[in-house]
């Protein structure tokens, strides 16, 4: 009975056992290619990515087409460096991890440059250096505030910075106060403003501003180069600008393309075609183009 | 796990567990007086009374709460008529948002429990206090309403249980809920599991009281459907 019964099934057997090992080889092959792909230490061909909601930096414009300064420098250094670049968009929060995670191998999305993310990212040179402000209503109080410093950087603070630093938060006192989250503009709200006023934190910019338009927040802390041109146009006339332009401190050190750790290859190669497009004027012109002031990094 | 970071923040969780509370006890409370003359309405054989509180149990409960929310949130807003009348002084505020976005939600499906319950009353019920000459809203005061609640009760513990978990979407709108307290803890220092675990013990808590309580009514108030105990 035993060899009449081994017969049939016996076959199906042999084939299962050589299809195993068969799967998972081609598994394994798939698997090395993609980390191949990922780790390669050539770059031929990279994915850039943005977060595509923070005109002029990265948006998508009415006919749905990804433009802004970041899209434009983005496509400008890669022709420079000689690599193909794929530009993809991914919700700022979370878009440190996609590029640990190796969904893509740069980010260009307004970044600072900041000591917290530098311990998890490796940063080009910057490319960009915009300092941030306060906007409010134009029909809110604190419109007619008055900053005794045009410019406040925010290490090494001298006396007459902190004069000016006081008389800000003092203004600010029991305000309520938006900022983007995982932003340098929540970090400096939080650690300065986070005593005196209600700090709000949004998961996007639009969402902030919107806040501010319709009267919930009482003022909001945000980039220039983002606020400069909108400020300028119909869309802002309910809008002003007060307070000093702060820099440096939880604003970091200017905005850079931001890499894995691993990667220090890439980020040279960011950080020299950034030197050229820095003397070359690209930068000047392109910054021009979309924020209406020069916003280049020093040389 | 960083359990330190949760510890930092428990008096930031402790703020918002009070505030989820107090929305949900809010919302459940205003829901459901709206809900008994909606759920009358609705049980109602008259077509005329019963299509506008139809429309609304359908309303609110083929929309999300999600929706509802950022209507009324985001939505009343963009009206500059909204924003200069009186009613901005409410829903200028997060926390009046939510509330009456909870509780329109919560009046909708409560509505529909008890509609239901409403017309599953025994008609020998009915019939005997007929027949013993109560009128009509005799009939509903003694036998047809303390009948519904009494019957409702396991759905209605649903519902409450269910909207507990709902306000957790008033962390969207800057509320500083349990979720908001999580999604602060989370933006603050980068430890999303941590954040949220921490929120999810709390409602998990919350959760276990409402089970329990419900027990405890049920057992109360269907005594009389218990086999006697010898």
């Amino acid at each position: 009975m035993a060899p009449a019964q081994l017969t049939p099934y016996g076959n199906g057997n042999t084939i299962k056992q050589m299809r195993t090992p068969r799967v998972l080889l081609i598994t394994v092959v798939i698997c090395i290619a993609f980390l191949a792909q990922a780790f390669a230490g050539d770059w031929k061909k990279i994915k850039v990515a943005t977060e595509g909601a923070y005109p002029p930096w990265n948006y998508y414009d009415k006919s749905g087409k990804l433009v802004g300064f970041d899209i434009e420098l983005a496509k400008n250094l890669c022709g420079r460096m000689n690599i193909e670049c794929e530009i993809v968009t991914q919700k700022w929060r979370g878009i440190i991890k996609g590029l640990n995670q190796g969904q893509y191998d740069a980010i260009m999305a307004a970044m600072s440059i900041t000591e917290p993310r530098k311990k998890l990212v490796t940063f080009s040179r910057s490319y960009a250096d915009t300092p941030n402000i306060f906007v409010v209503r134009k029909d809110n109080p604190l419109a007619s505030f008055r900053s005794p410093l045009e410019h406040l950087t925010l290490d090494d603070i001298s006396p007459a910075e902190q004069a000016a630093l006081d008389a800000l938060i003092n203004a600010l006192k029991g305000k309520v106060i938006g900022v983007q989250v995982a932003t340098i503009n929540q970090k400096f709200a939080d650690a300065y403003l986070g005593e005196h006023a209600e700090i709000r934190i949004y998961d996007f910019q639009h969402t902030v501003d919107l806040e501010l338009y319709q009267g919930r927040l009482d003022a909001l802390v945000g980039g220039m180069a983002y606020w400069v041109p909108i400020i300028k146009s119909e869309q802002g006339k309910e809008y002003t600008i007060i307070g000093p332009q702060m820099t440096g401190g939880p604003f970091g050190s200017g905005i850079g393309v931001a890499v894995r750790k691993k990667n220090q290859d890439l980020a040279d190669m960011f950080s020299t075609a950034i030197d050229a497009a820095l003397r070359d004027g690209t930068i000047k012109k392109l910054a021009i183009e979309w924020f209406t002031f020069d916003t280049s990094a020093p040389q | 796990m960083d359990i330190q970071v949760i510890i930092d923040n428990l008096p930031l969780y402790l703020q918002g567990l009070r505030t989820t509370i107090v929305l949900v006890i809010s919302s459940l409370l205003v829901g459901l007086c709206l809900a008994i003359p909606i759920a009358l309405l609705a049980a109602s054989k008259n077509k005329w009374a019963s299509a506008l509180p139809k429309a609304y149990i359908y309303f609110f409960r083929g929309t999300p709460l999600l929706v509802q929310m950022f209507m009324i949130y985001h939505g009343m807003g963009q009206f500059e008529a909204v924003r200069a009348s009186f009613l901005w002084v409410i829903f200028q505020e997060a926390w009046a948002c939510a509330l009456v976005a909870f509780a329109l939600n919560t009046a909708g499906y409560t509505g529909e429990i008890l509609r239901g319950t409403i017309e599953q009353t025994p008609y020998g019920e009915v019939e005997a206090a007929k027949s013993c000459g109560m009128s009509n809203a005799q009939i509903y005061r003694r036998i047809i309403l303390p009948s519904t609640f009494r019957r409702a009760l396991p759905a209605y513990g649903n519902e409450v249980i269910f909207m507990l978990h709902g306000s957790s979407l008033a962390g969207l709108i800057t509320i500083v809920d349990l979720f908001g307290a999580a999604k602060i803890v989370n933006a603050r220092n980068f430890v999303p599991f941590e954040s949220f675990i921490a929120a999810g013990l709390f409602y998990l808590a919350i959760t276990f009281m409402i089970v329990w309580g419900f027990k405890k009514a049920e057992h109360h108030w269907h005594a009389y459907l218990r086999p006697r105990e010898s």
